[in-house]
């Protein structure tokens, strides 16, 4: 009915251990409340687990990457889209991430390296997003100064890391490299010594489809929480929710630092993924395409922000057979026509006209 | 009992509190006493100061001068969610509720701070059905009339269970029908709840229906305090206030 949101989720009968998972998992914060949807997402996740036994391992790799970025566009969801932080730098985190995993792990040898690696990329670009956040929210900016404040860390970033094209801008071992990027990133490799495994073509796209299940189920907890609550209110009104006794100010800080992790460790298995991190990550192009996924998706919803970067990295790759100008062209009017067409973005739109979706 | 036995016992009281807009004095030295609970009115005309007080009492401002303490403590340095954590509670002028969200989810934001995720659904059907908004609990904020935002902004900051609950003009662009009930509503929290509220308002016939007592702020200052019929028939009030108004 129009004018009626998706709203009660009965847990009034919560007593055994899957009705609990499902009180915990679901919520109005989240679309797919229901049976049906479960059984989708585990035909779906079927797809992704027998895909590699079908295709080739250009498609494999392929598929691992569009994964990849759907942490971006997660962070980025969860900043912007539940809180209504509008970060146009969730892309700083990740390359931070990145070339803190390169330097790590081209310095120490073998899986311990990587495994520091992942770790110390995590840690960096977390802290990271906790002190450009505390300068933010504690210095009293919102609003589309956040945007603009957070946009200029990434160029800044930009900028600095395209001058380090000299030997002398090296740490240990690892070369920054300037535009032309670092180099000889190794392959994630989890484990110790001769039991570890190096995630690599097929083994890095189960690694990818497993983090990103468990972190979408993660962040379904976490949103529908009373954490998730108050963070919809801060978006809603920021002043109402503190007044309702809420530390709005720390709840941003965190779920921003939050963000950064996430976006860190999409970073850091895309360096691991490519071998590879060049100062594009920091540029202006790369810094909208999250925005760009997430508007399109459902800036609200984590499914939105997945199927979203899916989507739209998937079409731009196949646009950019064309010119990679062209798809950028493309791609900013597909940007321009959700915002006017379909504001909360497509996945929204399309779920509630499923039968069984929670519109009704 | 006697003057300084009744700023004893006040649970909100306000000591010179000031609050200078550069030249502008908006609260001029403002010694306010609310006994616990009355439903306390504070009325004035246009620009007297009255929601720049509530600003400062519930920390969206600061004051140039002056305190605040609240059940004993001073309040004056706290934040705005310190304050609210001490059992103070708002509605804001114009209704503060998140348009985008169902009723429903409305009222679970504050209320989860009381009430744990076991109960809350029937606690917030409680609520709901406390204001008459039980029907209305999946329609979106936005499609709710004014009047229905208005009582469902009440029940949000009733929510909270505050000892004290400030109410910017709860009957504002309401028919004659819904300010009855919104009286009825403040009644209810008075009697049944043990709330002390002080309300804003500019209705007198509202006033009349719900006021203990009369706060009369004139260019910032307290210009008069009494009962309503005190401040009915003061020549003053009715001269700088009340005259515009009727009769």
């Amino acid at each position: 009915m129009a004018g009626k949101t998706s709203g009660s989720v009965d847990h009034s009968t919560a007593n055994g251990p899957i009705q609990r998972l499902r009180g915990a998992l679901e919520g109005p914060n989240t679309l797919g409340n229901s049976r049906a949807f479960w059984a989708a997402l585990a035909v779906l996740v079927g797809i992704l687990v027998v895909y590699p036994m079908l295709r080739s391992s250009y498609y494999i790799s392929n598929t691992a990457y569009l994964l990849v970025s759907a942490f971006l566009g997660l962070s980025l969801c969860l900043v912007w889209g539940y809180t209504g932080i509008f970060s146009f730098g969730q892309v700083a985190f990740y390359g931070v991430a990145g070339y803190t995993f390169g330097v790590v792990s081209i310095n120490v040898t073998g899986p311990v390296g990587t495994v520091a690696g992942l770790l110390v990329g995590i840690v960096v670009s977390g802290a990271f997003a906790f002190i450009v956040g505390y300068f933010m929210f504690y210095g009293g900016v919102s609003d589309v100064y956040v945007a603009i404040i957070t946009l200029a860390v990434t160029l800044v970033l930009n900028t600095f890391m395209g001058q380090t094209a000299g030997e002398e801008w090296a740490v240990g071992a690892a070369r920054l490299g300037g535009f032309n990027g670092m180099t000889e990133i190794p392959n994630l490799a989890l484990g110790v010594g001769d039991a570890a495994i190096t995630v690599e073509d097929t083994a890095f796209y189960y690694f990818v489809v497993g983090t990103l299940l468990l972190t979408y189920l993660g962040l379904r907890v976490l949103v529908n929480s009373n954490i998730g609550y108050v963070m919809v209110g801060i978006r809603e009104n920021q002043q109402r929710t503190e007044l309702f006794g809420y530390d709005t100010k720390r709840v941003k800080l965190g779920v921003f630092t939050l963000g950064g992790v996430l976006a860190g460790f999409g970073g850091v298995v895309y360096a691991s993924w490519g071998n590879y991190i060049d100062p594009s990550v920091f540029g202006l192009t790369f810094a909208a395409l999250p925005i760009i996924w997430v508007a399109t998706g459902g800036r609200k919803w984590l499914s939105g922000a997945i199927i979203g970067t899916f989507t739209v990295t998937f079409i731009s790759q196949k646009l950019s057979v064309f010119g990679g100008q062209f798809s950028m062209v493309i791609l900013g009017a597909l940007l321009l026509f959700v915002i006017l067409v379909l504001p909360e973005g497509f996945v929204p739109q399309l779920y509630r006209r499923l039968p069984g979706g929670d519109g009704k | 009992m006697t003057a300084s036995e009744a700023v004893e016992s006040a649970i909100l009281r306000t000591d010179g509190l000031t609050k200078r807009f550069g030249g502008l004095v908006a609260v001029d030295d403002v010694d306010l006493a609310i006994d616990p609970g009355e439903i306390r009115c504070l009325i004035g005309p246009n620009g007297a100061g009255k929601s720049t007080l509530l600003k400062l009492l519930v920390g969206q401002l600061t004051p140039s001068e002056g305190t605040i303490h609240y059940k004993g403590e001073d309040i004056t340095n706290l934040s705005q969610h310190e304050r609210a954590q001490t059992g103070l509670s708002m509605k804001f002028q114009v209704p503060a509720v998140y348009g985008d969200l169902s009723v429903r989810q409305n009222v679970h934001i504050p209320l989860q701070r009381e009430v744990e995720r076991a109960r809350i659904d029937a606690e917030i059907e409680e609520t709901l059905a406390d204001f008459n908004l039980l029907e209305e609990a999946d329609t979106r904020v936005d499609d709710l009339s004014h009047g229905q935002q208005q009582w469902l902004e009440i029940a949000m900051a009733s929510a909270l269970n505050p000892d004290l609950l400030l109410l910017d003009e709860p009957a504002a662009g309401m028919s004659v029908a819904e300010t009855e009930r919104t009286a009825e509503y403040v009644h209810r929290l008075n009697e049944e709840r043990d709330m002390t509220l002080l309300v804003i308002e500019h209705d007198i016939d509202f006033v009349r229906a719900i006021a203990q007592s009369v706060t009369v702020l004139h260019q910032g200052e307290v210009f008069a305090e009494g009962t309503i019929e005190e401040i009915e028939n003061d020549p003053e009030v009715r001269r700088i206030y009340l005259g515009e108004v009727r009769e």
